[in-house]
């Protein structure tokens, strides 16, 4: 990491000041929405608006899991994020094999998956739908996961990463008797903890906030994940800021506190993603 | 579908050795099975999920599929190109195009520039508070689209958004954030510049922390102010990252779905509706999958041919 010319001191604390601002402005919406959370309607709708509620109110959140149904949601959303880690496991397998095989049909076989990252789920949508549909899988959680189990971006980078383990580790292991499901498992895996750490936190996010495929997929209310029922609630707009403000807070909180635990992780991995 | 027999290319690109692509009399040796079974159940999902739903939409778009149709098959017919016809004879799509190239015209450089200059100004020093600053910009890539969307619709609210309580503080005039049919294009992608900005600054940073201090240290030397670093060193050196984020930008707008449809869903009068929601509205809304389907390879083939031209210029501008 090289370091700016020293001779840029000068005019950092004005920079500094710009940033703070603007950072300030970029986490208001956060911050405006917690407080609307906790008001009380009338006071939501209040003009002149105010910042902070005169009391802390949870009744909104109270009314999500009660009178709504988004204990529901955070359920489904909770096993379709589940889900999504089997895909993880399967985008590991693959570029393991890719990675360290060499068998006919290799190049073309990669090749293909790279050329699935062209394809934008718009694009599917439709068609995948129908075929979901023959399938019996629409209106189930498998349903929902099942179309972005696995990305092709991450079977590149997990290939990527396992290039750079040694071959004489595998061929020792398999000399001393271990089968390959064993090589995989208790060697290629934990070398790739790195890999793996970015890849979970970033399928926990995806599958948590991923919402075209479950408002495809899911018909009926039972099957809601958190997004849907969440974009459902956009029809009381004009009615209920504060059941809004605490649904989405429901949904960005948990958001917020990985983001903070594993901040490292998520900007190498999205760099990653980034600058292929 | 896992096990994958080596057909083309076996005798030519054996390798070398003797466990994997070995064959055997009768079969494969079981090591031969291996990294098939590995490679095996992403690839199937990869082909199953992005490569066949383009040949199903193939197939699909010239039949008038339906509800009706999906519950009976022996109802759909085949209907030649009778959908592209429609479709191109439909204002609406065009007006879905149209608001499309809207948002990328806005969008584009709106993102480029405020990214940058925003990475360039958090890249004049690492201290703890700056990369503390990092996290702040970068909050909204990881929230979900619908929970922004819900917030920025309070905020913008015609009658008690705070948006415009603020401004006729100062004396302004409310306005019409959202029922609008103009100033709606504006408010929903400034919504998606807002959270789209917090990845691509975070590219930028990583382009602009390889960027070697002599350079500056030499353009320094050469009496150059902090403006003309920027322009003459900085932006040249940092092409390829541009080039990068230009591209991935340009293809978000063309799948630009989620803002639309939660603030405003594609209205008022379909001012904001694009051409992935216009999809979205015949497929699930009227359950044309037939017409839809004609309409997603439409989409396929515009991002086919803006992806290869981008590249194809990307390739001129590096060498």
């Amino acid at each position: 990491m090289s370091r700016p010319p020293s001779r840029r001191r000068g005019h950092r604390a004005p920079v500094a000041i710009l940033l703070a601002v603007g950072a300030l402005l970029t986490s208001f919406p956060f911050v405006w929405m917690l407080t609307t959370s906790v008001k009380p309607l009338g006071e939501s709708r209040q003009y002149p608006p105010r910042v902070l509620p005169s009391e802390v109110s949870l009744a909104s959140y109270q009314r999500l899991f009660e009178d709504l149904d988004f204990g529901r949601y955070l359920f489904n959303t909770i096993i379709v994020v589940l889900i999504s880690f089997a895909g993880l496991l399967l985008m590991a397998m693959a570029g393991y094999g890719f990675a360290k095989f060499r068998f006919p049909g290799r190049g073309m076989l990669f090749a293909l998956v790279l050329a699935t990252m062209m394809i934008p789920l718009q694009v599917t949508m439709i068609p995948t739908y129908l075929l979901l549909n023959e399938a019996g899988l629409t209106n189930t959680l498998v349903g929902i996961a099942l179309p972005a189990l696995v990305s092709a971006f991450s079977v590149f980078l997990f290939r990527q990463f396992m290039l750079t383990i040694p071959d004489e580790l595998l061929e020792a292991a398999r000399l001393d008797g271990a089968g390959e499901t064993r090589v995989f498992a208790s060697i290629v895996l934990p070398l790739s903890r790195p890999i793996l750490a970015v890849q979970a936190v970033l399928t926990f996010i995806a599958g948590w906030n991923s919402f075209l495929w479950p408002l495809i997929v899911a018909n009926d209310e039972e099957k809601y994940t958190l997004a849907v029922g969440l974009s459902l609630l956009n029809q009381q707009l004009s009615v209920n800021p504060p059941l809004q403000m605490a649904g989405a807070s429901l949904m960005v909180v948990p958001i917020v506190i990985i983001f903070v635990v594993f901040s490292r992780h998520i900007v190498r991995g999205f760099t990653m993603s980034g600058m292929k | 579908m896992t096990e994958v027999p080596p057909i083309a290319g076996t005798a030519t690109r054996r390798a070398p050795q003797p466990a994997a692509g070995a064959v055997v009399r009768g079969g494969l040796r079981r090591g031969a099975l291996v990294p098939y079974l590995f490679v095996g159940p992403a690839f199937v999902l990869l082909v199953v999920f992005g490569v066949v739903p383009i040949l199903v939409a193939a197939c699909v778009s010239v039949t008038d599929l339906d509800l009706r149709g999906l519950g009976d098959p022996a109802t759909v017919r085949f209907i030649g190109l009778d959908n592209y016809q429609r479709l191109f004879g439909d204002a609406e799509f065009w007006s879905a195009l149209g608001n499309t190239g809207i948002f990328i015209v806005l969008g584009v450089p709106a993102i480029i520039i405020g990214s940058l200059a925003v990475a360039i100004a958090l890249n004049t020093s690492s201290s703890r508070f700056f990369r503390f600053l990092t996290g702040f910009y970068f909050l909204p890539a990881v929230t979900a689209v619908v929970a922004i969307s819900l917030i920025w619709g309070y905020l913008l609210n015609g009658q008690f958004g705070l948006i415009n309580y603020l401004l006729g503080v100062v004396g302004v005039e409310p306005v019409p954030w959202l029922s609008d049919p103009i100033t709606a294009k504006f408010s929903v992608a400034l919504v998606a510049v807002w959270r789209a900005s917090g990845l691509n600054i975070v590219i930028f940073l990583a382009a602009l922390r390889s960027i070697l201090r002599e350079y500056y240290e030499a353009a320094s030397l050469d009496g150059a102010g902090e403006w003309r670093k920027i322009i003459s060193v900085t932006v040249p050196l940092l092409r390829f990252a541009i080039f990068f984020v230009t591209v991935t930008t340009l293809i978000g707008w063309m799948q630009f779905f989620d803002e639309p449809y939660v603030l405003t869903r594609g209205g008022p009068t379909g001012a904001t509706t694009s051409i992935s929601l216009y999809i979205y509205q015949q497929g699930f809304q009227f359950n044309e999958f037939g017409f839809a389907s004609a309409a997603s390879l439409v989409l396929f083939v515009i991002i086919f041919v803006v992806t290869a031209i981008q590249l194809r210029a990307g390739r001129f501008a590096h060498e």
